[in-house]
């Protein structure tokens, strides 16, 4: 929580963001920046608009009012060639992992490569089977999505997220329908990959194992207000915020309890 | 096992000072049907009643049944005003009131059938149409734009997916396409036969088939085949991906699905749908053949000889030129359908069912259309 001046654009910048379907108005004015090399988490109850925040700030759906900047470079209102290559930077994970159907894990995660990249044939092979490896999965490149487990899905969806070396990774809901062990090696998975690349991570998840577990710093997102609630490290947040809606979620309801 | 003959029973006993204990006895079952709640109803109309008790000595067993006559009794009460004492109910049962009371009912929840103006439907039956209408209008300049790309060799799509799909919707269709126009020619045939042989004229039986199949029949029954089966596989295919995110996954990849999927398909059904119609009409000769050799007096030379004199080129490329344009139409409307398809597995049915009818209507409206531009320009 740095106010210092004349330092770098923060890798994304929410200005005033706005979200709805149609008339129905999801979430009102959101400010939050979110720094470079930083593991932001986006939280709150179900069904507040965590997702769609995310598919605002992957440019899926365009928001009501506001904009969304990148490095200080409007993404929002940026036209489609500049669009394109602002989203190279991106690395997506979805909730079920979202592979094409119709290829094998290895093509899965070339596909990017082959689009974005002169590499030939061979290098993006390899490439794919790095990226496999990385997430546990050598050995696996030739199977298609239908033939492995969800968790293991999940974590070829991570591969092909990776495989543009990408600046920013999201993760929509990481730790849904993973059990236990899994749900913390995708963690531990995360906080290395944030360390090693150096990329900036954005999580989509209520699982407070994981918020305490990886977060730097978190936004909820209150339903009843359709507002932001608080923004900060959730430790902080859990023992030190005067927003109760913040803190009877991150005490997993025990203040609500205690109080009534 | 509670005796099926011992039926549950409701008593009731004032007590002074307003006071009505509601006496349970007998097994309190959903399938054994406890009491209504009218009988409680009648007693109270009554009035004077200001607190209700429950005494559950005799009760034998219980479930949901006596719950949902507990909730009722406990709606009834707030809304007159009467005290509720549940302490008379079993444990579990008082558990379970605690729980479904814990939360208040949300009054702006619950969905009542509001009526609604003449207007209130008119107007919101014509956004919708408009948008529909917008919906369409962008998917069908979107494609246009999609090929413009492809013919300058800029469209991205992987060509292995362009083959797989080619042999789907090309040489897999064929026993099908084979099947129902051999039978479309060999009913042509019969038909006509009943008519010409009063004429003794059996012999333009060969014309008419020839004719029909080549100018309509091969084209059009190809084409609402084909619907039937790739036109809605396409929808379900693209709904599925839209519903399992894969198609968020390719535009966040910068890859446009309008390029990388819709843009297969329509080159493969475009191309393979006249090819395959060409086969319709080879096949719904043959059709016509068999019923004219085997039933009429014509032999397998005059009625090969007599096909060949009736059908010329102009002909012959009507029903390619039809069935270029139903290629384009099924490929559309499916891929269409499968794109505007919402996130749920109930929205893939609706979303193939939807390619189908739309298709096989704008088959038909498209024929017609054609029929009244050919007899104008008279070919």
């Amino acid at each position: 929580m740095s106010d210092t001046t004349a330092s770098p654009p923060p890798k994304i910048r929410v200005e005033n963001l706005t979200m709805a379907y149609g008339s129905f108005v999801v979430m009102n004015d959101l400010n939050f920046d979110i720094n470079k090399g930083e593991i932001f988490i986006i939280m709150g109850g179900s069904g507040c608009g965590k997702s769609t925040l995310l598919k605002h700030l992957i440019g899926l759906k365009d928001p009501a009012q506001g904009e969304v900047f990148y490095d200080g470079n409007n993404f929002t209102l940026a036209e489609d060639e500049e669009k394109l290559l602002m989203l190279q930077k991106f690395g997506v994970l979805y909730q079920g992992g979202a592979l094409w159907s119709s290829m094998t894990l290895a093509e899965n995660v070339g596909l990017p490569l082959g689009e974005f990249t002169r590499l030939s044939q061979k290098e993006i092979r390899d490439i794919a089977t790095l990226k496999l490896a990385l997430v546990g999965l050598r050995g696996f490149e030739d199977f298609y999505p239908s033939e492995i487990s969800g968790g293991m899905r999940k974590r070829a969806g991570l591969a092909r997220a990776m495989a543009l070396d990408p600046e920013v990774l999201f993760f929509d809901e990481p730790s849904a329908g993973l059990d236990p062990i899994s749900s913390r090696r995708l963690d531990d998975l995360i906080l290395e990959l944030r360390d090693s690349l150096g990329a900036t991570v954005v999580v989509v998840t209520h699982e407070l194992a994981s918020i305490f577990a990886i977060a730097d710093k978190a936004i909820f997102l209150d339903a009843d207000t359709r507002r932001q609630g608080a923004i900060g490290n959730p430790h902080d947040l859990r023992d030190q915020t005067e927003n109760l809606a913040v803190r009877t979620f991150l005490r997993r309801g025990e203040e609500e309890a205690s109080q009534t | 096992m509670p005796e099926p003959d011992v039926a549950p029973t409701l008593d009731f006993r004032r007590e002074g000072s307003g006071s009505l204990l509601l006496v349970l006895a007998g097994p309190w079952l959903m399938k054994a049907g406890p009491p209504d709640f009218c009988t409680l109803d009648k007693e109270l109309q009554g009035g004077g009643v200001t607190r209700l008790a429950f005494d559950s000595q005799g009760l034998t067993g219980w479930d949901s049944g006596l719950m949902t006559f507990v909730l009722k009794c406990n709606d009834y009460a707030a809304e007159h005003d009467i005290e509720l004492d549940y302490s008379g109910l079993p444990e579990g049962a008082c558990g379970l009131m605690k729980l479904a009371t814990a939360v208040p009912e949300k009054k702006d929840a619950a969905r009542g059938e509001v009526s609604r103006s003449l207007f209130y439907h008119l107007g919101s039956q014509s956004i919708q149409l408009i948008e529909e209408a917008r919906d369409i209008l962008t998917f069908i300049g979107e494609a246009a734009i999609a090929f413009g790309r492809f013919c300058t060799g800029r469209a991205r799509f992987r060509w292995r997916d362009l083959w797989v799909i080619v042999q789907q919707t090309g040489a897999e269709a064929l026993p099908i396409v084979a099947l129902i126009s051999f039978l479309v020619g060999l009913i042509l045939a019969y038909v006509g036969a009943v008519q010409l042989q009063r004429f003794g004229a059996t012999i333009y039986v060969a014309d008419l088939v020839g004719l029909a199949m080549v100018r309509e029949m091969g084209a059009m029954m190809t084409a609402i085949v084909m619907c039937g089966r790739t036109g809605a596989a396409f929808a379900a295919q693209l709904g599925t991906m839209k519903v399992s995110e894969e198609i968020d996954a390719l535009k966040t990849l910068g890859i446009s699905p309008m390029e990388f999927l819709v843009l297969p398909r329509m080159i493969a059904l475009c191309t393979m749908l006249p090819l395959l119609a060409l086969f319709a009409d080879f096949i719904g000769i043959i059709g016509g053949l068999v019923v004219s050799v085997a039933t009429l007096d014509i032999t397998f030379q005059q009625y090969v000889n007599r096909t060949v004199t009736s059908i010329d080129i102009p002909n012959f490329m009507t029903g390619i030129i039809k069935a270029i344009v139903f290629g384009v139409l099924v490929a559309a409307t499916g891929c269409l359908r499968g794109m505007q398809s919402g996130s749920s597995s109930a929205a893939v049915g609706i979303a193939a069912t939807s390619a189908v009818v739309t298709g096989i209507t704008c088959i038909i409206v498209a024929d017609a259309i054609f029929a009244v531009l050919f007899n104008i320009i008279g070919l």
